[in-house]
């Protein structure tokens, strides 16, 4: 298979400096929004409560909040960074290069994913402040981040590509992965929900997400690490076959 | 004749609704020459252009460019084409800088900042090499353009109608820097709707209408085989009937019958010996005259007379 280096680092360089010229939205916003939440759930409520799990409860939202900004700024920024060329009509120089699915993937979602792991690393520095924790197996932390990242970034890419309108293209994060991230666990423990709320919460794939990265975190969660790393490898697969067919079929891309 | 760095057959594009824009075309480009294609609004100009370069999925045919089908070998073929849209398409909040040196690491180029120097120098936009590309003025933005499709050094070069609403001036400085392109074996397929820009600088003209190439043929040949003479004598006064000696030449009567409109010749000449012998025999029938206009129809000419003729109804 043929693979453009250059190409797919332009695409990647022009998509990074695009965060970086509007870092005040793309980084500082969700670090704030962050910060926000860590003062108020982690130092002044989280006092108050009770361990779960044997975790303090400022520690213990750490890795649902950090998914709440990932999943969402991941998603938004792939989204966006594909829709807007589609928008303005500067997709032409993209589809006359002699770029494939590959390059156009590792550059767009490349990007998208390395604005995750910034704000991610971001966020964790910036939780030191509020609350005491430790991360009990940091690679596979880094390694489930990176994937959470990338596999959004792609869900972010398809959502840019299936989107006609600036409604549309906000619709997902805010009305599904938001809501979704809320509910998956990420102030509480879906095993202390009382029945039937317990087993309606595991419906939920973003709780799966959320327990995957409390595991990294802590050793400890809802649902094994592997269910929910083997979940994540499949949204994975899912989101590149769809890219793949799209690219294959010019969807919404050529006419 | 050398191969033909382009070469379209059966190339048809139906989309969906059943809009056919494009009808079964055929069509070869030579190496190193300026072809214009001329048609109207919705003739298929943009979407042939699309096709060959990758913005539109055909429906049928091939298109093969420096003989690479382009169905399979297209990484190959399109990173030697450059492509110059209509619309001002640009992320107008890059600098041009960034802009020109996107395109040419988007085509797989190494980053080379003296080709870029050279092209923006030779556009003009030198002094603007950081400015943000919103802050130039259309005609500025439209080079910004034509530096981002040089980037790669493109053999063939689509420009969609490069000069669309561009000032008279800038529209000649245009036709300039399109020249100097040719001069470096470039070879150049340009869209226009001023038939003047391509009776300026083709080679090579073709007429597309409805989806389907009417004619393809060398600027000159057409003009020459579809060329004519109109002279317009301006009569002391009014006829009432053509005197059989003038009656014999290609002529009408016009303008309550003041004026003597002739149409003969072609575009290879002799319309303007057969007028000199008009006025000969005007004067030997004893027919005044105050004037006489007389000029050889223009490629716009030619273009309007071809398109009046196929709206007609069989």
């Amino acid at each position: 298979m043929h693979f453009n280096l250059r190409s797919a680092y332009a695409i990647y360089r022009r998509e990074m400096a695009r965060a970086f010229r509007t870092a005040f939205q793309s980084i500082l916003s969700p670090v704030l929004t962050t910060s926000l939440y860590f003062v108020v759930f982690g130092s002044v409520i989280g006092a108050r409560m009770e361990p779960v799990g044997g975790v303090p409860y400022g520690a213990f939202i750490i890795p649902g909040l950090l998914m709440l900004t990932l999943l969402g700024e991941t998603t938004s920024n792939a989204s966006f960074g594909i829709y807007m060329p589609r928008f303005t009509g500067t997709i032409y120089e993209l589809l006359s290069a002699p770029v494939g699915v590959a390059e156009t993937l590792v550059g767009f979602v490349g990007a998208a994913a390395t604005k995750g792991l910034i704000l991610a690393a971001i966020i964790l520095g910036t939780a030191t402040f509020f609350v005491d924790y430790q991360i009990t197996h940091p690679v596979l932390a880094a390694f489930y981040i990176m994937l959470v990242a990338a596999s959004f970034a792609l869900f972010g890419f398809i959502l840019g590509i299936w989107a006609d309108s600036f409604e549309k293209l906000g619709i997902i994060p805010l009305l599904i992965l938001t809501p979704l991230t809320f509910l998956g666990g990420t102030f509480y423990s879906i095993r202390d929900l009382p029945a039937p709320w317990d087993a309606v919460a595991f419906a939920n794939p973003i709780a799966f997400l959320v327990s995957g990265l409390r595991w990294t975190f802590y050793g400890t969660a809802d649902v094994p690490i592997a269910v929910s790393l083997g979940l994540t490898l499949g949204f994975l697969a899912l989101c590149v076959t769809i890219i793949a067919v799209i690219f294959r079929t010019g969807w919404r891309l050529r006419e | 004749m050398n191969e033909p760095i382009l070469s379209i057959r059966g190339l048809t594009k139906t989309y969906r609704g059943g809009t056919r824009a494009l009808d079964n075309v055929d069509l070869d480009i030579r190496p190193g020459e300026i072809f214009a294609l001329l048609g109207p609004n919705g003739a298929g100009k943009t979407t042939l252009i699309g096709a060959v370069c990758g913005l539109v999925r055909p429906s049928g045919g091939t298109i093969t460019a420096f003989g690479h089908d382009l169905a399979r070998d297209w990484r190959s073929a399109r990173a030697r084409i450059g492509l110059v849209p209509q619309e001002l398409s640009t992320d107008m909040f890059e600098t041009v800088w960034r802009a020109v040196a996107y395109s040419q690491g988007l085509f797989g180029k190494p980053h080379d900042a003296a080709r870029i120097e050279e092209i923006l120098r030779s556009l003009s936009l030198w002094d603007k090499k950081d400015a943000q590309i919103r802050a130039l003025s259309g005609g500025m933005k439209r080079r910004v353009l034509i530096a981002k499709a040089l980037a790669h050094d493109p053999e063939l070069l689509f420009l969609d109608e490069p000069t669309a609403g561009v000032d008279v001036e800038l529209r000649k400085g245009m036709w300039e820097q399109i020249a100097r392109l040719k001069e470096r074996g470039v070879t150049i397929i340009l869209t226009t709707h001023y038939i003047e820009e391509a009776e300026e600088m083709a080679d090579r003209v073709g007429i597309i209408q409805g989806g389907r190439i009417l004619m393809v043929d060398e600027k000159h040949a057409m003009m020459e085989r579809l060329g004519t003479t109109e002279a317009v004598i301006d009569l002391a006064v009014p006829l009432g009937q053509l005197p059989p000696e003038v009656a014999a030449f290609p002529v009408e009567l016009g303008e309550g019958s003041t004026r003597l409109i002739y149409r003969g010749g072609t575009g290879a000449g002799g319309g303007a010996a057969e007028v000199a012998q008009l006025t000969q025999a005007l004067t030997r029938a004893g027919i005044a005259y105050n004037s006489i206009d007389i000029h050889d129809s223009s490629l716009e000419d030619i273009f309007v007379g071809l398109l009046g003729e196929q709206e007609v109804p069989a």
